[in-house]
Order: structure tokens, then C-alpha cells, then sequence
């Protein structure tokens, strides 16, 4: 096995080599700290070598004294989005240069409770807007099948630096898609679990009806075992849902797939990848899943084509919100010789924020105006309940939907940036299970002239072990995720 | 709608100082992202109920008690401008 092929085996498979004392984690975080050094990505904004082989080194003591964590010593990265107590924090924004939370994301303590050794943070578009990784103020993050291309985003960063092994895995977030059209784009597999099962404390909020913290990593597999330990109520976080946890994956393993699965096929999102390369692939991945006995059933989701207007409402007038405690006195960029407080205030936001979180909250704030209030924020909030309604109307005949994650494969870097309103579009099939709350997972399922695609299944809310276990069947029967970038990292 | 954006009013309202031509451009991006978004006003949405929270859910409360302790001084390390614990803005009152 090349040095590649042994940091990209996946979370599982690292684990049980650890378990197996084949490796030490001291090993294994010093091979994925070469191999961040060596590569040009950009996948990371910052790296924490002493903080890691300091964490390794503990790993490595507590399994000498018998600790069973299954998580114990594996090496992964944090999306710069999740605060990371005494590690600067930037969510990729010139405004948060040079933070140092008081405090780690209840997402991170989780991780760090079960043994696992974080590495630095993942690159990602600046407070977690773009689908691109290009809005990033440290640079975007390339895609390692094509570095020529964008990563995706808004975890874009976290894509590729799994996909590129340089972590067995990496935290992601995803408020419209961030994390599964990046998954998609890079070739692995990525999940964002249903809105509420993973605290947001900690987490830097962009659109906080819609973000929900996440996991990227090789195989389904992989991102089981990271959820669970990453997963569950948090007191901390007003809108954490107080229900049954999620079973240990790594413990348990993952259902095979049911007998009989009803999958369901939304017509709107098939029309839009008609005679794609896209569609091919899909297809050849009903069949199998069909002859793994899974059943497929056309559904409708009638209101799918307003689901990008609705979003850039919803989240715009959120983020513009959010994002108004950025005003240069507690913390963040602060503007020098300001005249007044509102100068002081302008300013600071003016210098610290990029042009497309300008554009968000800018959005936001003609939403949210007075005389457009009701025109358009209340007008996007009921056109997200007639998207959910037609989940909930699907899913009293189907278990899963299946999709497309993305019309195509990853484009290249620079060919939509200048064109906000078509980076917006890339969103239409990852944006609706977002504004409905939905588990959604994207898994590699085939290439398009050597570049990646992802399908996602999405389940109804809290059944993330229906869409895990769909995925997962999937992966026992196809490599795709297996396969490697061919670009030297 | 969107021939209605005053972008100097609504840059005031998002506290954001944008240059001339960073205006300019502002401007020409939000009506194109207005022009877009009012495809929504296509959609029937009498008698539904607007969503704000997927799980239909509100805010959980909880017992007003003190849950933290004073942490000041780490809470401060990244302010840019202090003295005294106490963080500074430009003179308001003269």
C-alpha cells in the first residue's frame, strides 16, 4: 500500500490498525503532517503540529493503558468554522484574524473526549458562504482530481484535504449543501445530519435556522462512526434536539439494508440532469441498489424551483443578523482612528467582511426592510414549509429519496465567481433538505471525465441510520470511494 | 421591485461604508439576486403558515440561574482595544 492509499483507508480502517497496534497515532499524525507540508491544496488555514503530536502522544499512552475509545488516536481536521479553545478560529474572514476562542464547539470537545487528534482547520469559504471554496480571504482550497477546479464549498477545504489524505476525516457544516456538493465534487462521502442532532455551540453561525455541523470522510462507514461520537442533545444549544441518541455505529456497525427499501426518485431534480453523463451514473446506481433489493418509486417534489429564491431569502436575512455582532469592539477586526461609533462600526465591517458576505447580508437586509418584509422574508419562510410539506408527503410513501447532489462534476475555479446568481444555482438539489431539516449524505457514484459525482439520499427527519445504512450498501458493492486523485497532493 | 434599491439607504441600515464602485457593484448584484428570488412571488402561499424552524420548534428555556463563571479575562484576550476590563469605543458623549 502507498503512503496515500494508507492515510486515505478511512476512519475505520485506521482505527482498527491502532487497535491492532499495526501503527501508533504519534506515526500516523507525524505521516499526515508530512503530507500537509508537501501538499499545495490550501486545504488548511492553519495547522497544529505540536497541539496534534502533543494529542497523538496521549492517544498512544491511554491505549497502552487498555482505553477502548474506538475513535482513540485517529488524526482528523476541524473546519475553520468550529471554535477551537486556544487555537486561533478564523471562519476563512479577515474580520476573525487572529482570534483565539475562550472555547472549543461542543462538536470539537465531543471529538476530543473520544480520543480523536485534531490536526489544524480546514480551509472553507469566508463565514460559510460560497460553493466554491473561492470566497475564502486565505485563498481557495484546490481540488485535488483537478487543481484546476474548485473544491467545492462552503467546506471545501475539508473535501479536499480527505480526499487528498491528509486527515483521515474532517468536520464540515452545511447550511444548503456545504458539505455534501463539496463531497460530491472531491469524490468522498459526506453527511449532514438532521437539523438539531448536532450542537451548534461553538460553532460560528452564518444562517442558524439551516446550519447544521456535519462529518466528511472516505466511506459512509467513516462518517457513522464520527457522527455518533460527535452527535447528540446539548443543553448549550437552544435549538439541540432533546431526542433518543444516535446508536454507536462504531460499536453496533450499520443496519444492512432493508428488504424491500422504498426509495423514492423526485422527478423535479431528474428533469434538470437529463442526457448528463450525471444521469448515467445514477441510473447505473438505481439498478444496483434495485438488485440489492431496494424498490424505487417516482415521487414529486412540486416545489423545488423556489427552494434557491426562498434559501437566499431565509439565509441572507439570517446571516445579516448573525453577522451584525462584528462590530470591532469584543473581538474580530476593529477599524483604526474610527471618528464615532458608527464610523468605528462601518468600518470594521467594511474592512473585515468580503465581497460575497457584503452581497449576504446586503440580501439580508433588503429582506428583512421595512415594506419587504412580508414581500419577501415572510413569503420565503411559507414557501419552506410548502418544501417540507412535500418531503413529508413523499415520506408517507418512500423510506429515502434519491438524487443528485450536483448537476455535474466540480467546475473550475474562476468560472462562476464572477457571477453571483449562477454559484447560486449550483445549490438547487443540496438547498431543499436544508430548508426542511433533513438528513442528507452525498456518496461518490461515478466520473465524468475523471472528475467525481455524488448522488445524496436524503431521509425523514432523525432517520439518519436509514440514509447511513443506504449509503453504506452502496459502498459494499461499488468503489468509487475508494478511488484516489491522481493529483499528487 | 428591484428597479427600487437605494443601496447608499440600505449599506446605512447593514452598518457597511462601501466604496463607489464597490457600490456600483453591490447594487448591480442585489438586483440580479432581487430578480431572482422573486420568482417566489409565482408560488401560491395563501392560507400557509411561514416556517422558521424545521422541526416547527421554538427556543427551549432555561432555569434562570448562573451557569457560568466570570471568565473575563479570557472572554477579553481577542478584544481589540481594552482597559481595565473594560472594552473602548470612540467618545459617544462630550
Amino acid at each position: 500500500m502507498s503512503n496515500q492509499q494508507l492515510l486515505r483507508q478511512g476512519v475505520a480502517a485506521i482505527a482498527r490498525d491502532l487497535a491492532a497496534k499495526k501503527v501508533s497515532s504519534r506515526e500516523l499524525t507525524d505521516d499526515y503532517l508530512a503530507a500537509i507540508e508537501a501538499s499545495d491544496l490550501n486545504a488548511y488555514i492553519s495547522v497544529d503540529a505540536d497541539g496534534a503530536r502533543a494529542a497523538a502522544d496521549k492517544a498512544d499512552a491511554d491505549r497502552l493503558t487498555g482505553s477502548p475509545a474506538h475513535l482513540l488516536g485517529v488524526p482528523i481536521a476541524h473546519k475553520d468554522i468550529f471554535c477551537t479553545a486556544n487555537t486561533a478560529t478564523t471562519c476563512a474572514s479577515r474580520m476573525l484574524e487572529g482570534f483565539v476562542p475562550p472555547y472549543s464547539a461542543t462538536v470539537v470537545e465531543r471529538l476530543q473526549a473520544a480520543g480523536v487528534v485534531s490536526l489544524g482547520k480546514a480551509n472553507m469559504d469566508e463565514f460559510a458562504m460560497g460553493s466554491s471554496n473561492e470566497n475564502s480571504a486565505y485563498g481557495a482550497a484546490k481540488n485535488p482530481w483537478d487543481t484546476t477546479r474548485a473544491p467545492g464549498g462552503s467546506s471545501g477545504g475539508s473535501a479536499a484535504l480527505v480526499a487528498a489524505g491528509l486527515a483521515a476525516a474532517a468536520t464540515g457544516t452545511d447550511t444548503g449543501g456545504s458539505i455534501r456538493q463539496p463531497a460530491a465534487f472531491c469524490g468522498v462521502s459526506g453527511i449532514k445530519p438532521t437539523y438539531g442532532r448536532v450542537s451548534r455551540w461553538g460553532m460560528i453561525a452564518f444562517a442558524s435556522s439551516l446550519d447544521q455541523g456535519g462529518v466528511l470522510a472516505p466511506s459512509v462507514e467513516d462518517c457513522a462512526w464520527l457522527l455518533s461520537a460527535m452527535a447528540g442533545f446539548d443543553a448549550k444549544d437552544s435549538t439541540s434536539a432533546d431526542v433518543p441518541a444516535l446508536p454507536d455505529f462504531a460499536e453496533e456497525g450499520l443496519p444492512p439494508l432493508r428488504d424491500g427499501l422504498r426509495i423514492g426518485l423526485p422527478r423535479e431534480y431528474l428533469t434538470g440532469i437529463q442526457g448528463t453523463v450525471m444521469a448515467t451514473a445514477f441510473d447505473e446506481a438505481r439498478r444496483l441498489l434495485e438488485s440489492a433489493g431496494a424498490e424505487f418509486v417516482d415521487v414529486s417534489l412540486t416545489n423545488t424551483a423556489a427552494a434557491i429564491p426562498a434559501y437566499y431569502v431565509i439565509s441572507g436575512a439570517e446571516a445579516s443578523t448573525n453577522l451584525s455582532r462584528y462590530d470591532g469592539v469584543r473581538f474580530g477586526h476593529r477599524a483604526s482612528d474610527a471618528i464615532d461609533l458608527a464610523d468605528l462600526y462601518c468600518r470594521s465591517r467594511s474592512e473585515g467582511f468580503g465581497a460575497e458576505v457584503k452581497r449576504r447580508i446586503l440580501t439580508g437586509t433588503y429582506a428583512l426592510s421595512v415594506g419587504y418584509y412580508d414581500a419577501y422574508y415572510v413569503k420565503a419562510q411559507k414557501i419552506r414549509r410548502l418544501i417540507q410539506e412535500d418531503f413529508l408527503k413523499a415520506f408517507e410513501g418512500v423510506d429515502l429519496i434519491m438524487a443528485p447532489t450536483t448537476p455535474g462534476p466540480a467546475f473550475r475555479l474562476g468560472e462562476l465567481s464572477q457571477d453571483p446568481v449562477a454559484m447560486y444555482q449550483q445549490d438547487v438539489f443540496t438547498v431543499p433538505a436544508s430548508l426542511a431539516g433533513l438528513p442528507a449524505m452525498s456518496i461518490p457514484c461515478g466520473f465524468d471525465a475523471g472528475l467525481p459525482l455524488g448522488l445524496q439520499f436524503i431521509g425523514p427527519h432523525f432517520d439518519e441510520a436509514s440514509v447511513l445504512s443506504a449509503g453504506h450498501a452502496f459502498q459494499q458493492r461499488t468503489d468509487f470511494h475508494q478511488q484516489l486523485p491522481g493529483a499528487t497532493p | 421591485m428591484s428597479d427600487s434599491i437605494d443601496i447608499a439607504h440600505l449599506s446605512k441600515l447593514a452598518q457597511l461604508a462601501l466604496e463607489p464602485t464597490e457600490a456600483e457593484h453591490a447594487q448591480a448584484d442585489l438586483m440580479r439576486i432581487i430578480d431572482m428570488v422573486d420568482a417566489m412571488q409565482a408560488v401560491d402561499t395563501n392560507a400557509v403558515a411561514p416556517l422558521s424552524n424545521p422541526l416547527d420548534a421554538s427556543a427551549r428555556l432555561r432555569p434562570d440561574v448562573v451557569t457560568e463563571d466570570d471568565n473575563r479575562e479570557a472572554n477579553q484576550a481577542s478584544a481589540p482595544l481594552t482597559a481595565d476590563g473594560l472594552y473602548l469605543v470612540p467618545r459617544v458623549v462630550e
